[in-house]
């Protein structure tokens, strides 16, 4: 049976591993997202704490990723479910580049833009949200590109603690000696590590400031 | 020097030092800034002019005396209500790039909570005060002009009608052409509007043609405050030095 066939013959179960796969990504950037951009906020607010902040994510950065989800398997209640875990695991990843675009992004804007700013009276969140947020949001945006090509590859490996997505095929295709097996995990992760690049780098450019008015 | 009682006081520094890690800014400063008058602050890079004008907007807080503004030292009054009446216009504009030109000038009226229709009245008058189409105003500023840049920048500042302006080297950037148009039109526009104007710059040529006092600043002290016709006179050694490196740049003085 060559590649091609597989996919025919087996095209449900294809779609159901790419969903799984989509969902251990999508949910773990959210939540990614959601603690790693306010955390670059308090950064550019806060230098002090850029050292330690960045020390630890690098850390975390440098966990092997099969370790990682080995390491996480013994924790109450997130080892109770593997899909969990992964999806804790991936955010994990996911936060430094998250973190360190949004504290470079705002970091970055114009210091005679600020000074005007406050020169007219903006309080320090209106100048947050009006001005240095926009501003970084396609520096930001990168940061979240990067991190999800990362976490579609690195979440072929959660199935190795059983939670699923096309990693599945992958490790089967390993045990049993079938490449043709191992490219059909591989070549729609592939595809999908692709897409999200592309649609991302789409939206960032968009995102720029200085791109042509919309 | 006037007294602070005769109601004509805007802005009053009242022996002032500054001090940041130790290097002294500014030294014992006492200045007094009169309604409706043009005071320009001249003075080589570094010798205190642009300090000044940030402790009248309290983005900078002096480390000793008072800075007084409408007889209410700036430590006193809550510094965004402060900013929001005084008029600020930079040399790098700092207009905010992802903002169109009328949200750009429309940032303190929107801020205040000004009614749609009145901010978009509001903003067409002031491009044409400012001598510009208000057929830009859905335009970026990425898409205009240095002059017309800061034609916009001046317009942002007053924008909530301020009775303060406060402008550092705001036409510094630009060419001498358009340079000279918008000192000349910034002048008729001070005199209609009756704003009081800090501005600073170390260009002679312009402290002559805009100020109708100016403050000679060196090495974070105030050397003198002198009617335009006094510091083409006086022998004053700052002054006169001052005049004669000018004169020898050939700047037609």
């Amino acid at each position: 049976m060559n590649l091609i066939q597989f996919f025919v013959a087996n095209r449900i179960e294809v779609a159901e591993l790419t969903l799984e796969h989509l969902r251990l990504v999508g949910v773990s950037m959210l939540l990614a997202v959601l603690a790693g951009v306010p955390t670059g906020i308090l950064l550019a607010r806060r230098p002090r704490l850029e050292k330690p902040v960045l020390g630890v994510a690098n850390i975390v950065e440098t966990i092997p990723s099969l370790a990682l989800f080995g390491l996480l398997l013994p924790v109450p209640w997130l080892g109770d479910r593997a899909d969990r875990l992964a999806i804790l695991a991936l955010a994990l990843y996911a936060l430094l580049p998250i973190i360190r675009n949004t504290y470079v992004g705002i970091n970055g804007v114009d210091r005679a833009i600020l000074e005007a700013g406050r020169g007219m009276g903006l309080t320090d969140r209106q100048l947050l949200f009006q001005v240095q947020l926009p501003l970084a949001l396609s520096v930001i945006l990168a940061g979240v590109r990067v991190a999800t090509v990362v976490s579609v590859g690195v979440a072929t490996i959660a199935a190795a603690i059983g939670a699923g997505g096309l990693g599945e095929y992958i490790f089967r295709g390993l045990a049993m000696v079938n490449n043709n097996l191992i490219l059909a995990g591989a070549i729609p992760a592939a595809l999908l590590a692709l897409t999200a690049d592309l649609v991302l780098g789409l939206a960032e450019r968009r995102l720029r400031p200085d791109a042509s008015p919309g | 020097m006037s007294s602070p009682g005769d109601g004509q006081t805007v802005i009053e520094f009242r022996e002032v030092h500054l001090s940041v890690n130790g290097h002294r800014l500014i030294d014992e400063l006492n200045l007094t800034v009169k309604r409706g008058e043009r005071l320009v602050l001249l003075g080589r890079s570094g010798s205190g002019k642009t300090t000044t004008l940030k402790l009248i907007n309290r983005l900078l807080e002096p480390s000793a005396g008072q800075v007084l503004v409408e007889g209410r030292a700036t430590t006193e009054w809550d510094p965004i209500r402060l900013r929001r009446g005084i008029g600020y216009v930079i040399q790098e504009v700092g207009l905010f790039p992802h903002f169109t030109v009328e949200r750009n000038v429309a940032v303190v009226p929107s801020i205040e909570g000004w009614a749609r229709e009145r901010i978009h009245e509001r903003v067409q008058t002031l491009l044409r005060l400012v001598g510009l189409d208000p057929t830009l105003a859905g335009r970026h500023p990425s898409q205009l002009s240095g002059g017309q840049r800061q034609r916009v920048g001046v317009a942002r500042a007053l924008a909530a009608d301020p009775p303060i302006l406060l402008m550092d080297e705001p036409f510094g950037a630009l060419d001498p052409i358009t340079r000279a148009e918008l000192q000349s039109e910034f002048r008729d526009l001070q005199q209609k509007l009756g704003k009081t104007v800090v501005f600073v710059t170390h260009d002679l040529g312009e402290a002559l043609f805009l100020g109708s006092r100016i403050g000679l600043f060196d090495s974070g002290r105030l050397a003198g405050v002198y009617t335009p016709a006094e510091f083409l006179n006086t022998q004053d050694p700052n002054v006169v030095a001052y005049r004669c490196a000018f004169r020898g740049f050939g700047n037609g003085l």
